[in-house]
C-alpha cells in the first residue's frame, strides 16, 4: 500500500543501540584474547554476579533472535535435525547447539564459555540445552533452580533458591578463583534495579496516543536489559531513549503514522518476519504498542530491594512472568490492555515455546469474557521459518483488522 | 496365570476398576507422573491412580492446548473435560517437563474436582538443597493431604505405605529378573500389565498377587523361544502392541527405562529412617527422568549398564512426538550408547496412533541387523 499518510520517523537511537551491541560482541569474542573469563546464561539468569565479578556474560538465546533475524534459523535448525535432534524442539536450542558444532550464525558462533549458568525459572528446555553445551564444551554447568510458583511464592522456594544463590556466588568464585566484592555487588544490583526501572519508562511511554515506538522497537532495544543489565551502558543508554520518546511525543511523532488502533503482542516476536509484520499492521493503521515479552525484564522490580539486591534477587528471578501461573499471567495480560488501553490482542502461538504457549487458549478465553476486545492466534515459530505460513497469516490479520475495525465503527 | 489375568482386566477396564475401588471407600487421587509421592497419597487413606490418556480423539481439550503439545498431557486433559473422570476426588501434579507443568495451571483453571495440588519438586537431584527443598515440598504436600481428611497422617500410616510400596517395587523388579534371566517366561505384554496394573489398582491386592507371580515365575523353566534381547528406553509407552510386535519381530524385552517401567518402581524407601526424608532419598538416588538433572552423563551410564547387566543386544528408543526432554537426550543417548558398540534404534510414536506397521517394519530390521 502506498497511500500512507506519512513516512515513518525512525529513532534516532537505534544507530547508537547497534554500536553498543557490536562493541559488547566484540568484547566477547576477544575475552579469551583478554584474559577474561565467559560465561554462558539464560536470558532470564541473575547476571548481576557475573558482572560484578568481570565474567563477560553471553546469551545464546539473544544469539538465537540474530539468528533468526539474519534469515539464518532454517539452515542450523535442520542442521541441528540432521544431529538428531527432533524438529520439534525450541529453535533457539536448536539453532545454538547446531551453531556450536558448525561455527555458523551471523557472528561466526559465540565465544567459546569457561562456564555455564541455566537458570530454569523460563522453561525446561534451557536445562537440556545447557546440559548439551556443558559435554560438548567440557565446562561446569551451574543451575540456578527456580520452582514454578503456581499459586505463590511458598517459604520453601524462598528458602531454596536464596540458599542457591550462594551457591552460586561460590561456584562463580571456585570457577574464577577470585572472590566476590561485594561492594561491587552492591554498585551492579543498584544499576541492574535503575536499569529495569528505566526499561519500564521506555515501554510506559507507549501508553501514550500516539505511541512514539511499537513493539516492535522493544523487540530491537530488548537487547541491552538483556545482556548489559547492571551496567551503566545500559542506564545511560536507556535514559536517551526516553528522552528520545518523550521528544516524539512533544513533536507528535509516532511509530505507525496515523495510528487508529493500538494492539498488544502475545509470546516471543517472530524474527524472521519482524519488518513483514511490522508494515503489515502499519498498513492498517495498527501499532502493536506493547508485548507481555519485553516486560518481562521488568516485571519483578516490585520484588526487589533496593538496600539488598542479592538478598531479594531470589524472589526476582523466581517469579518471572514465564515462571507464574497461567492465572497469574491473565492478571498482567488484563492489566497491560487496561495500561496500554488496546483494541485487540494479537497471540504468537510459539512452537518452540510450550511453557509459553501452552496456557495461551485459557488466556485468550478470559481476556474475551473480561474484555471484549478480539484476540487472534497466529501459529509461528521465533526462529524456524517452516512453520510459519504467511498467506494464512496475512489473511487472519485483515479478517482480524476487519473486526477491529467493525467494533470501532 | 490366573492372577496376571487380574491385571489384564484393571487395565482393560479402568473405569470398572474405579467404581470397585471407590465402593471399598477409598478416594481416587488421580496422578500424572512417576515422582508423585504414591507413599504419601495412600497414607491419607486415597487410592493414587496414575492417568493415562483413555486414547479418544482429541475434541475439547483442542481448545485449551495446541496440536504440538504430547498426546499423553492432551489426552489425560481431554479425557477429564468429556467426564470420563468422574471417579476422581482430585489430582496431584509433580513438576516435570513444561508440558505438565501447564497441563496443571489449566487443570487447577478449570477445576472439577474437590482435591488438587502442584508437588513442585526440585528440577536438580543432586545437590544437598535440593534434597532438602524435596523434604520441604513433600511435608507441604502432607499438609495438604491433611487438611483434605481433616486429620493428621502418622508416622505408622506412612511406614506401613512405605512397606507395601517397597514390597509392590521388590516384586516388580523380580519380575524383570527373572524375565532377564529367562526370557519368554512371561510375555512383555503381561509385564506391562503388572506394572501398569500395579499403578491403578488396589495396591494391598497389587501386592499380594505379585508375589504369588514371583512364586510361579520362579518355578518355571525356561522358554524354547529364540530372539533377541531388547532394552527399550523412553518415556510413556502405553501402546501394549508395541510389545506384541516386539515378540512378533523375534525380539525379547529384558529391561527398560520407561518411565512406565522400571524408572516407575526402582529403588526402595529405607523403611527405618524419618518417612519424609527417607521418601526424599529415594528420588534423589533414583534413575532420572530427563525432566530432572542429576549430572551430565547419569542417563547414559545407567542406559550402558542396563544394557550391560541385562546382555542386551541392543536398545529401542520409543518416544511420545513432542516430548521435549526425551529428544533433548536421545542424540547423546545414542551416540554414547555407539562408543559402546551398542545399537539403537529409536521411534517416535503417538498415544492416538493406530497403525503400527511402521514400527513392524523398523523393528524387524533392527532385530536382523543386531
Ligand atoms: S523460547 Fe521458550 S523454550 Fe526456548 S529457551 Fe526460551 S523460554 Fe525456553
Ligand atoms: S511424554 Fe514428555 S512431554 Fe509428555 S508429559 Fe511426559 S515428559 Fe512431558
Amino acid at each position: 500500500m502506498s497511500e500512507k499518510p506519512t513516512e515513518t520517523i525512525k529513532i534516532k537511537s537505534a544507530k547508537k543501540m547497534r554500536d553498543l551491541m557490536t562493541t559488547y560482541y566484540l568484547e566477547a569474542l576477544s575475552a579469551a584474547q583478554n584474559n577474561k573469563p565467559v560465561a554462558w546464561i539464560t536470558s532470564g539468569g541473575p547476571v548481576e554476579p557475573l558482572v560484578a565479578m568481570d565474567i563477560i556474560p553471553v546469551y545464546p538465546e539473544n544469539h538465537g533472535a540474530m539468528i533468526g533475524s539474519a534469515k539464518m534459523g532454517e539452515d542450523l535448525c535442520s542442521k541441528a535435525e540432521d544431529m538428531g535432534y527432533s524438529s520439534d524442539l525450541c529453535s533457539y536450542a536448536r539453532a545454538d547447539i547446531a551453531c556450536s558444532v558448525v561455527k555458523g550464525g551471523p557472528i561466526g558462533g559465540l565465544p567459546k564459555p569457561d562456564m555455564l549458568i541455566c537458570c530454569n525459572n523460563i522453561c525446561g528446555t534451557v536445562l537440556k540445552w545447557y546440559e548439551i553445551q556443558a559435554r560438548f564444551y567440557n565446562v561446569p554447568l551451574f543451575i540456578l533452580d527456580t520452582p514454578i510458583c503456581h499459586t505463590g511464592y511458598s517459604p520453601e522456594i524462598a528458602k531454596y533458591v536464596r540458599t542457591q544463590v550462594d551457591e552460586y556466588i561460590v561456584f562463580l568464585e571456585t570457577v574464577t578463583q577470585r572472590k566476590l566484592d561485594r561492594d561491587k555487588m552492591t554498585e551492579v544490583g543498584t544499576l541492574s534495579l535503575e536499569g529495569q526501572r528505566l526499561w519500564q519508562k521506555v515501554l510506559n511511554t507507549t501508553a501514550h496516543k500516539p505511541s512514539p515506538m511499537s513493539a516492535f522497537d522493544a523487540f530491537f532495544f530488548l537487547a541491552l536489559i538483556v545482556t548489559l543489565r547492571g551496567t551503566k551502558i545500559a542506564v545511560d543508554f536507556y535514559k536517551e531513549l526516553i528522552e528520545e520518546m518523550e521528544q516524539r511525543i512533544k513533536d507528535g511523532i509516532s511509530s505507525v503514522p496515523d495510528e487508529k488502533y493500538r494492539l498488544l503482542w502475545d509470546n516471543l516476536p517472530v524474527w524472521y518476519q519482524l519488518k513483514w509484520l511490522s508494515k503489515k499492521f502499519s498498513d492498517h493503521n495498527a501499532c502493536l504498542v506493547a508485548d507481555t515479552y519485553t516486560s518481562a525484564w521488568c516485571g519483578t522490580i516490585k520484588y526487589i530491594d533496593e538496600n539488598n539486591f542479592l538478598e531479594s534477587m531470589a524472589e526476582a528471578y523466581t517469579r518471572i512472568y514465564l515462571n507464574i501461573g497461567v492465572d497469574e499471567m491473565v492478571d498482567g495480560v488484563l492489566d497491560m490492555i487496561r495500561f496500554y488501553d488496546v483494541d485487540g490482542f494479537v497471540m504468537h502461538s510459539n512452537r518452540s515455546c510450550k511453557p509459553y504457549s501452552f496456557g495461551q487458549m485459557d488466556i485468550m478465553k478470559i481476556v474475551r469474557e473480561k474484555t471484549g476486545i478480539p484476540v487472534l492466534m497466529i501459529e509461528a515459530d521465533m526462529v524456524d521459518p517452516r512453520s510459519f505460513s504467511q498467506s494464512q497469516v496475512d489473511t487472519r490479520i485483515d479478517a482480524f483488522m476487519e473486526i477491529i475495525k467493525q467494533r470501532r465503527g | 496365570m490366573k492372577e496376571i489375568e487380574i491385571f489384564h482386566a484393571a487395565v482393560n477396564h479402568i473405569p470398572d476398576m474405579a467404581l470397585k475401588i471407590q465402593k471399598t471407600g477409598r478416594k481416587i487421587m488421580g496422578y500424572l507422573c512417576s515422582y508423585a509421592p504414591e507413599e504419601l497419597i495412600y497414607a491419607a487413606g486415597f487410592h493414587p491412580m496414575r492417568l493415562f490418556s483413555s486414547k479418544s480423539e482429541i475434541i475439547l481439550a483442542e481448545n485449551h492446548l495446541q496440536s504440538y503439545c504430547c498426546s499423553l498431557v492432551r489426552g489425560v486433559l481431554e479425557d477429564s473435560l468429556t467426564g470420563k473422570l468422574e471417579y476422581l476426588f482430585g489430582t496431584v501434579f509433580p513438576h516435570t517437563c513444561d508440558s505438565m507443568q501447564r497441563l496443571s495451571d489449566i487443570w487447577r483453571m478449570n477445576g472439577k474436582y474437590p482435591f488438587f495440588a502442584d508437588v513442585v519438586l526440585p528440577a536438580k537431584l543432586n545437590t544437598e538443597s535440593a534434597k532438602v527443598y524435596m523434604t520441604d515440598v513433600l511435608a507441604r504436600f502432607k499438609k495438604d493431604l491433611e487438611m483434605a481428611i481433616g486429620k493428621e497422617i502418622t508416622d505408622t500410616d506412612l511406614k506401613d505405605s512405605i512397606c507395601i510400596f517397597n514390597q509392590i517395587r521388590k516384586n516388580l523388579s523380580a519380575i524383570y529378573d527373572l524375565n532377564s534371566q529367562n526370557p519368554g517366561i512371561i510375555s512383555d505384554r503381561d509385564i506391562y500389565a503388572l506394572v501398569k496394573g500395579s499403578m491403578i489398582m488396589d495396591r494391598k491386592e497389587v501386592a499380594g498377587l505379585l508375589s504369588q507371580i514371583v512364586s510361579h515365575l520362579e518355578k518355571m523353566s525356561p522358554s524354547p523361544r529364540k530372539g533377541k534381547r531388547l532394552i527399550l528406553s523412553g518415556s510413556v509407552c502405553d501402546t501394549p502392541d508395541i510389545f506384541d510386535a516386539i515378540e512378533t519381530a523375534g525380539g525379547f524385552i529384558v529391561g527398560d527405562d520407561l518411565c512406565t517401567g522400571s524408572r516407575w518402581f526402582e529403588g526402595r524407601v529405607m523403611e527405618d529412617e524419618p518417612p519424609l526424608s527417607a521418601i526424599a532419598s529415594r528420588y534423589m538416588a533414583r534413575v532420572t527422568c530427563p525432566a530432572k538433572h542429576s549430572g551430565l552423563v547419569t542417563r547414559a551410564e545407567n542406559l550402558i549398564s542396563l544394557v550391560e547387566k541385562n546382555k542386551a543386544d541392543g536398545v529401542v528408543f520409543l518416544f511420545l512426538k513432542f516430548c521435549d526432554p526425551h529428544s533433548f537426550d536421545y542424540p547423546y543417548l545414542k551416540e554414547s550408547l555407539e562408543k559402546k558398540g551398542i545399537k539403537s534404534t529409536a521411534f517416535e510414536m503417538d498415544d492416538q496412533q493406530q497403525s503400527l506397521g511402521q514400527f513392524m517394519t523398523r523393528i524387524e530390521t533392527f532385530i536382523h541387523m543386531i
